[in-house]
């Protein structure tokens, strides 16, 4: 096939350029079919939970926080999942826990890559004190474990889903400025942008137009594995006593209440703590396949 | 299509040969034949060249002589005998056996293909010491022995550097001295001074020239530069597309090519610009003056009092080899790098140093085409937007404004508007990403552009073509062009003006005629007569001529 | 050799300075309490004077530096202050906890750091066989695990339905080695488990990354024979991402602690941060806080000191 116009300075021989691409949708859409079966299962997993979040209240039985029983009674027609310590349906509470342990995940894990997100990669175009400033305020805070920080900021400020929400995401915020920033870097230092600054670009569209579009393939991983991440911290809170709070029903405080149960054998406490494993596994999953096919190499980091 | 060669060489036996070679190579999860059934035949200290543009499959053909394909490929169809062994059938003990014996490679990057962890002459005697055929005091000797006959410095003692404390002619014959370490029968030369400078090149040809001849040692030298091939193949093989495009001797290939891809890469070289018409003469004011430019990377000077002016419908060439400093030159013109001293005048006026300061008209007036394309054109727009852009920000156009006149650059650079407006950079060739970053900057209407190495990464027919391109347009826009190269083939196409640079100072300007007739100054002299000619006696001359190098 | 003890001491200068800056938030980050600590801790009950009184007990009522300053002396002497939930020397708090702390965290390391070492060198060198695929799902998985998952699970097998191990590790100072071995290893092959996974992954993707190296290449055509690569070619330069790889998950494992201590009820530093955190023993947190810090400062600056140690640009210069 030879794309050129006929004109004086054509050449007999000239490369041929690689063929045009079909559609992106179709391009996604055979991408999912040949993906490996853990994608294909974290896929249903991801879906699945979305569902049960979304449609909570016209799947469950009984009220999110409603008393229907004795405490810890065993599974049976009446309550599926038996009860809890204070004698809600554990079902119920399961369901709802989606809504809640994901949305408050959701939530900050957003927060955390719109705040790391933009200083990130303003501080790699920036460059200069600014990156200077905004790397050594970042090497610090990170020089705490994330846990302990959040334990210590939690002493400090109390306990509310709002505060946990803030400090979770600003914590977890200076991980997404390292990953943006770096790399943004990579991009920065490409001859398109130096164009565009030469053109006179202002910071906005060197930001959004130049920089933004060439990152999105690490960050939208890094957003999986960050979620995964929070998603955890919030749970390990939770169980902990310090995260969110009763009557708000959660998987980590779930576990955390009817843990005694396990002493007897008996496995329902696992079930919240199942249900966040599960959920974690499907999105890492997903992360997995995406990093393999969008870079060979970084799998596993 | 395939010369006889055998009365060559009718004393020396077989080496190496292959028959009907297919390789497959994985792109996009499928596999597409790279190596579309080739025939080569080698004989025993003969010198057999393989050139060919990017993609042709020259070092895949080469590495597969040891039975070796990279990760991602795979053998699909012919044979391959080496002395008699089927290397294909070989067990992956047997071919072990064979590498680093009698078999041995030269890669293209010594930086990278030595062990950052081991000592020069460590990893010289490694292959002898591991394949049992010397001790490691022998092999050491040896080495010492090698590095002085491929004339590096102080051979006793260099061995025993790490890989990043010598330079990069040096670690290339440092290679050439590790292949020999166990007298090979063959050696694959995988284009070993594309990477080096001009005058670096010479050293390395000639010693390794030198060196492939005193041991009557076979190779297989593969490289996309003509001329150098001539300098070092007793046969050349031309490849396209993985098949064999003609085979002849070298000077038969070269005094006579047969078939017409063959011809047009021997024409390539013959472009050249027509003179401006309006010298300074019209013109009596530069469009860009450069006056007494003294910049600095902190607080060490790289360039050191440059001046000189350019003109409208005038190309002036900045040549000299890296490190010499022309691509800061552009940097203090742009803006990105202000000067210590001196100044950047635009038509009488002095340019604010920093880019930052400068006027969007300022801005417009000088635009900048890059070396590599790839990474010039953002690979997340289309092509729509990227010369859409300076459009509407300079001219202020409308969205059909944007439109026609992009559709008209596209024209102007040869492109057809309906295929291409909206595609993305990955759906063009290397050549036609070019073409884009030049249509971006004609976009702007700019009075001069800044070419740095606009064609040093293109296949060499591809290149002729975006420079034939450029003069074209030069004539129709009245453009002035400072064009940043190492490629003096390129400098005697294009400029009007040269400026020869060498470490951060100007060391000759003038205009071509100048620059290209005698007498010249030293440095000037040294890197003209180090730019390899199609002569295939142009190295043994220029030994004889300067003696051999130290 | 100048350069390295240069950069090395550098590096130690800067971990320093990290450290001072950690204890400076962990010490302003009370400051932004609402009111102060007395006010905190009274509450609803605090009148004028008791406050007043309070403040005097806690030398509250100099200058925010002046506190600072005596703080941190009274830290670099082992003196981190009073509880004030029971009015004890936090040191005495501490003491017995964070070498229980620190034995945990050892079995574990010693479990953990060899086994995924190696198995991770191995799933890199014969990747994407059967074996690197199993250990990729089986890694992926058990890094989504939160640690209680894993805790609980452990129990349920080990301790309910088995019997072999206990589900509380109640150590004292007088446990003899056998049977504190014993009650800990519930609490360490959990941690073992969590960390496993991460640290293979990385030994992975830092190995693949290695031997996709030019130079690797180069050996090869070299006939080199395979363990003659790994040993010579491969190994030297693995130092650096292998002791980053080591570090980076001694420092998870330090805060993966916290929890497992609670689950298994173990006597150790975590137990009593998230105790505290509970009671809003603000000065207990802070000595707390600051000691996990410091080992994780800690831990990164030998592993940034080793891979510059490792690094042969750097110990042969030009």
């Amino acid at each position: 096939m030879n794309t050129n116009l006929p004109s004086k300075t054509q050449l007999p021989f000239n490369e041929a350029p690689p063929p045009a691409r079909p559609s992106k949708f179709k391009l996604a859409l055979r991408e999912l079919w040949k993906s490996p079966l853990s994608a294909k299962i974290g896929i249903l997993i991801v879906l699945s939970y979305i569902f049960v979040a979304l449609f909570a209240p016209w799947l469950t039985p009984y009220g999110e926080s409603e008393i229907v029983g004795g405490p810890f009674e065993l599974w049976g027609e009446k309550y599926p999942l038996g009860t809890d310590n204070l004698g809600r349906d554990m079902l119920t509470r399961l369901l709802y826990g989606a809504r809640n342990t994901i949305g408050i995940a959701l939530i900050t894990t957003l927060l955390a890559f719109l705040i790391g997100g933009i200083t990130g990669i303003l501080a790699a175009i920036l460059g200069g004190w600014a990156d200077q400033l905004m790397s050594r305020v970042v090497d610090i805070l990170m020089a705490i474990p994330s846990l302990i920080f959040s334990l210590l900021l939690l002493t400090i400020f109390g306990t509310s889903i709002p505060v946990l929400i803030i400090i979770i995401a600003v914590l977890d915020s200076t991980r997404v400025f390292r990953l943006a920033r770096a790399v943004s870097l990579n991009v920065v230092v490409m001859d398109y942008v130096e164009a565009a600054r030469l053109r006179g670009e202002g910071l906005g569209w060197i930001t959004l137009r130049e920089v933004l579009p060439n990152i999105m393939p690490p960050l939208v991983a890094e957003f999986g594995l960050r979620f995964c991440f929070v998603f955890l911290t919030i749970a390990a809170l939770s169980f902990l006593g310090l995260g969110i709070q009763p009557p708000t029903a959660d998987w980590g405080s779930m576990v955390r209440d009817n843990a005694t149960l396990i002493s007897y054998g008996d496995i329902t406490p696992l079930l919240p703590a199942g249900a966040i494993a599960l959920l974690t596994v499907g999105v890492n999953f997903i992360v997995d396949w995406f990093l393999q096919k969008t870079s060979g190499l970084k799998d596993g980091q | 299509m395939v010369n006889n060669i055998s009365a060559a060489n009718d004393d020396q036996s077989l080496l190496l040969e292959m028959r009907g070679l297919r390789i497959d190579g994985m792109r996009d999860d499928q596999w597409h034949q790279i190596v579309k059934g080739i025939d080569l035949t080698l004989h025993r200290g003969e010198v057999l060249g393989l050139i060919g543009e990017s993609g042709a499959g020259k070092s895949t053909l080469g590495i597969a002589a040891m039975g070796y394909v990279k990760p991602g490929c795979r053998f699909s169809g012919g044979s391959i005998h080496f002395d008699g062994i089927d290397m294909l059938a070989a067990s992956e003990e047997q071919k072990q056996a064979l590498r680093g014996v009698r078999i041995a490679y030269v890669a293209q990057s010594a930086a990278a293909s030595f062990n950052p962890a081991h000592q020069l002459i460590d990893q010289f005697a490694e292959t002898p010491v591991q394949h049992h055929q010397s001790t490691k005091s022998e092999a050491y000797a040896d080495a010492k022995d090698l590095y002085g006959k491929l004339l590096l410095p102080d051979p006793e003692r260099i061995g025993f550097r790490y890989p990043h404390q010598v330079s990069g002619g040096q670690l290339q014959r440092a290679m050439t001295a590790m292949a020999m370490s166990c007298r090979p029968d063959l050696i694959i030369f995988d284009e070993p001074t594309t990477a080096l400078d001009v005058t670096t090149q010479i050293e390395v040809l000639m010693t390794m020239k030198d060196i492939v001849e005193k041991f009557n040692t076979a190779a297989i030298y593969i490289t996309h530069d003509l001329a150098v091939v001539a300098q070092m193949a007793d046969r050349i093989m031309v490849l396209r597309h993985g098949e064999l495009v003609e085979e002849a001797p070298t000077r038969i290939m070269l005094a006579n090519p047969k078939q017409d891809y063959t011809k047009s890469l021997w024409a390539v070289r013959s472009f050249r610009k027509m003179p401006a018409l309006n010298l300074g003469q019209n013109d009596t004011q530069p469009i860009i003056s450069v006056q007494n430019v003294t910049a600095a990377y902190g607080s060490l000077d790289i360039l050191h009092e440059i001046s000189f002016d350019l003109y409208r419908g005038q190309t002036v060439s900045v040549v000299g080899e890296s490190g010499s400093g022309k691509s800061t030159t552009a940097r203090v013109i742009t803006g990105l790098l202000p000067p210590r001293l001196g100044q950047v005048l635009f038509q009488g006026q002095p340019l604010p140093p920093d880019y930052r300061n400068r006027s969007k008209e300022q801005l417009r007036q000088v635009q900048m085409i890059y070396q590599m394309a790839d990474t010039a054109i953002n690979p997340r727009q289309r092509i729509r937007d990227i010369i859409g852009r300076p459009l509407s920000f300079y001219l202020g156009l409308n969205s059909q404004q944007v439109e026609a006149r992009t559709r008209e650059l596209l024209d102007m650079i040869e492109l057809n508007p309906d295929q291409f407006i909206d595609r993305f950079p990955s759906e063009l060739s290397g050549g036609q990403k070019q073409r884009i970053c030049i249509a971006r900057a004609l976009a702007a209407e700019p009075t001069c552009i800044i070419c740095d190495e606009v064609t040093s990464a293109l296949d060499q027919l591809v290149a002729e073509g975006i420079l034939r391109l450029l003069d074209r347009l030069q004539r129709e826009l009245n453009l002035a062009y400072m064009f940043i190269t190492h490629d003096l083939a390129t400098v005697k196409a294009i400029s009007d003006e040269v400026v020869v640079m060498l470490k951060g100072r100007i060391v000759e300007q003038g205009s071509k005629e100048e620059i290209f007739s005698p007498p010249y100054p030293e440095y000037t002299e040294k890197l003209l007569s180090s730019v390899p000619q199609m002569d295939p006696d142009w190295m043994r001359n220029l030994i004889a001529k300067r003696g051999p190098y130290r | 050799m100048m350069s390295i003890l240069r950069l090395i001491f550098q590096r130690l200068g800067l971990g320093v300075l990290v450290l001072f800056a950690v204890s400076l938030i962990i010490f302003l980050g009370v400051e932004l309490l609402p009111g102060d600590l007395c006010q905190a801790i009274q509450g609803q009950s605090a009148t004028e004077s008791t406050v007043a009184a309070c403040r005097k007990d806690l030398g509250l009522d100099q200058p925010a530096p002046t506190r600072y300053i005596n703080w941190l002396k009274g830290i670099s002497q082992g003196d981190f202050g009073t509880s004030l939930a029971n009015g004890r020397e936090i040191s005495e708090l501490i003491g017995v906890r964070l070498s229980n702390t620190f034995f945990l965290a050892m079995v574990a390391a010693v479990i953990a750091v060899p086994l995924s070492l190696a198995l991770g060198i191995l799933a890199a060198l014969y990747r994407n066989s059967w074996f690197d695929r199993s250990v990729n799902v089986l890694t992926l998985s058990s890094i989504s695990f939160p640690e209680f998952f894993v805790a609980y699970i452990l129990i349920l097998v080990f301790s309910v339905k088995l019997g072999w191990f206990p589900s509380l590790s109640d150590v004292s100072p007088d446990t003899p080695l056998l049977e504190r071995l014993h009650k800990v290893f519930l609490p360490a092959l959990t941690l073992t488990l969590v960390v496993m996974a991460h640290m293979m992954r990385m030994t992975r993707a830092a190995i693949i990354n290695l031997m996709a190296s030019p130079y690797i290449e180069m050996a090869k055509f070299k006939g080199l024979s395979r363990s003659h690569i790994i040993l010579h070619h491969a190994l030297p330069n693995a130092w650096a991402p292998i002791v980053n790889v080591v570090a980076l998950n001694l420092a998870y494992l330090i805060v993966g602690v916290v929890i497992v201590e609670v689950v298994f009820v173990y006597p150790g530093l975590g137990q009593l941060i998230v105790d505290s955190v509970q009671k809003r023993d603000i000065p207990v947190v802070q000595a707390c806080s600051i000691i996990f810090a410091a080992t994780y400062v800690v831990l990164n600056l030998i592993a940034d000191i080793l891979s510059i140690a490792t690094n042969p640009r750097l110990l042969h210069p030009r």
